[in-house]
């Protein structure tokens, strides 16, 4: 691997940029793997990374049925943050947010990380103490917080209407200083070409149509371009998880729904930090190229077509105007969907299936993004060891039915 | 925006009057204390989450507030028929293409709803 520095791009300015090297290969599958990743989102190849990098395990391939960048990982709202209330998801969380913070030299991919701060509003008093909670559980957890006062939130965002007139006044917030944004593309780049370098075959436009299972034990993949054989198989495919998961004969407790997205033309700078309401529901930050990026709740029905309803759209904007006066009249440039496996819990599951040798990692919902470095990380883990990493194990899919539940929804002050 | 046929109403009403509610049909356990983890669990919390057809459960929120069925397609998100709490759909995943002349009627019925002539 080239690799990207401050004299290189000189150098290559000499050359009129005209000779940079491929970010990663286009290999030609081989027959046999040591592990096969399913899906070539972020926490695939996040995951194909860690194997190869920390856990030795250089043989492996990411089988892809679209592009890298073509899914959610490239569809989010790019937010970055760990302050989740219980101490399962706040360990899973604050452990990405550890390797957020060397990523981008770890990748040599400058992944523009920005550790801007995240506000999560407060509009009732029950807001106020969900928010007290939740800060006091982040800091016993070692994870920074704080609860900020209306006039607090109103110094860090003058532009936001914190004002008693408001229908939904601001009474506080809760504010992570290490929390921001990352380029989501840039993530999935980063790793691939990280990953690529260490040796992993990332395959694209390569559709797994089936596993291949004998005696309980997994032993490879179909393929449209052929059988591939591997022992290990994690299957990490996010929107589509139940469908893949149904081709093992296994049921998994996810609902896919559309969740939408949008950005508005670019704006000069106005808002330096990211701010969510659960309340009135919305999140908005905006990016380094000036657009404001606009998320909020999922399409309530079950789909699949990466697209969502009008209404939704309508109230997300309804609260971000409630929120900031000041955008009404901004244009929105683009919107867009995509497809997210949410849990009853509000976790993600990384497990063992009863299929020997394969594994899930899935159902983060519609927050998976922040997490992409430490799933990859303990999911790569436990692949190589063939037991789940400690961060991990809580998020069996065993879980719904002991009833050991990491029932983050509504709790975490989290924008589902 | 989906133009929702409300069985009870009899009327095409707008998306936002309702309010998906998740898989319809799902039985409540006749015992559930004598259920095990299992089957318990399966209960509360797995679904069905198919790719193509799936039969769902919407409340008409905004209007007669009654809780009905529809039957949807969950990539083109074609809704292929509603029908009343109680009735069993006519549109599944082994008849994609509605397996009675009960069939025809319901469609008919949304089609000329919405002043769609078949």
């Amino acid at each position: 691997m080239q690799r990207y520095s401050g004299f290189g791009l000189v150098k290559h300015a000499l050359s009129h940029h005209e000779n940079w090297q491929r970010q990663w290969r286009n290999p030609t599958p081989r027959k046999q793997y040591d592990v096969i990743i399913v899906g070539g989102g972020g926490h695939g190849l996040a995951t194909a990374y860690y194997l190869a990098k920390e856990f030795g395990v250089k043989n492996v391939a990411v089988i892809e049925k679209g592009w890298l960048g073509g899914g959610n990982t490239a569809r989010n709202t790019t937010i970055v943050r760990s302050n989740y209330l219980w101490d399962e998801a706040a360990a899973l969380y604050e452990h990405s947010m550890t390797l957020w913070e060397g990523l981008s030299q770890d990748l040599n991919y400058n992944v523009m990380f920005s550790q801007r701060g995240v506000l999560n509003l407060g509009h009732t008093l029950q807001d106020m103490r969900d928010i007290q909670r939740r800060v006091n559980a982040n800091r016993l957890n070692g994870i920074d917080g704080e609860v900020l006062d209306a006039k607090g939130v109103q110094a860090l965002v003058p532009i936001m209407d914190c004002s008693k007139h408001a229908r939904y006044p601001v009474l506080g917030a809760s504010w992570q200083p290490r929390a921001g944004v990352a380029r989501h593309d840039a993530v999935a780049w980063g790793f691939a070409r990280a990953a690529d370098a260490q040796g992993v075959d990332i395959l694209q436009q390569t559709e797994v149509t089936g596993f291949k299972i004998r005696d309980g034990q997994i032993y490879g993949v179909h393929t449209n371009r052929g059988d591939i054989e591997a022992k290990t198989v994690g299957c990490v495919t996010a929107g589509n998880s139940g469908v893949m998961a149904g081709m093992a004969g296994i049921k998994l407790p996810l609902e896919s729904h559309p969740l939408q997205a949008l950005v508005s033309e670019p704006l000069k700078p106005v808002l330096d930090t990211v701010v969510m309401s659960n309340h009135v529901h919305g999140y908005i930050s905006q990016s380094d190229k000036g657009d404001l990026v606009i998320g909020a709740g999922i399409d309530g029905y079950n789909g699949y077509g990466q697209r969502g309803s009008y209404p939704t759209v309508e109230h997300t904007l309804q609260a971000i105007v409630e929120m900031f006066p000041i955008f009404s009249r901004v244009r929105m440039n683009r919107q867009w969907g995509g497809i997210v496996d949410t849990c009853p819990d509000a976790c993600p599951i990384l497990s063992k299936t009863r299929v020997k040798g394969l594994y899930f990692n899935c159902g983060w919902g519609t927050g998976g993004f922040k997490a992409t470095p430490g799933s990859g990380h303990v999911f790569a883990a436990s692949l190589a060891r063939g037991e789940m990493h400690s961060i991990a194990a809580p998020f069996s899919i065993d879980r719904f039915h002991t009833g050991a539940l990491v029932d983050e929804h509504g709790a975490a002050g989290v924008a589902h | 925006m989906f133009h929702i046929h409300c069985p009870y109403c009899g009327e095409l009403r707008e998306e936002q009057e309702f309010h998906p509610k998740g898989q319809a049909h799902i039985a409540r356990p006749a015992d559930p204390a004598s259920c095990s983890d299992e089957e318990w669990g399966d209960y509360l919390f797995f679904r069905d989450n198919p790719r193509g057809i799936h039969h769902e459960l919407w409340v008409h929120a905004a209007g007669c507030r009654k809780f009905f069925n529809i039957t949807r397609h969950t990539v083109s998100y074609e809704i292929l028929e509603t029908y009343k709490m109680g009735e069993q759909p006519s549109f599944t995943a082994e008849h994609p293409r509605g397996n009675s002349t009960e069939a025809a009627s319901r469609q008919a019925q949304v089609a000329q709803q919405a002043g769609v002539h078949v």
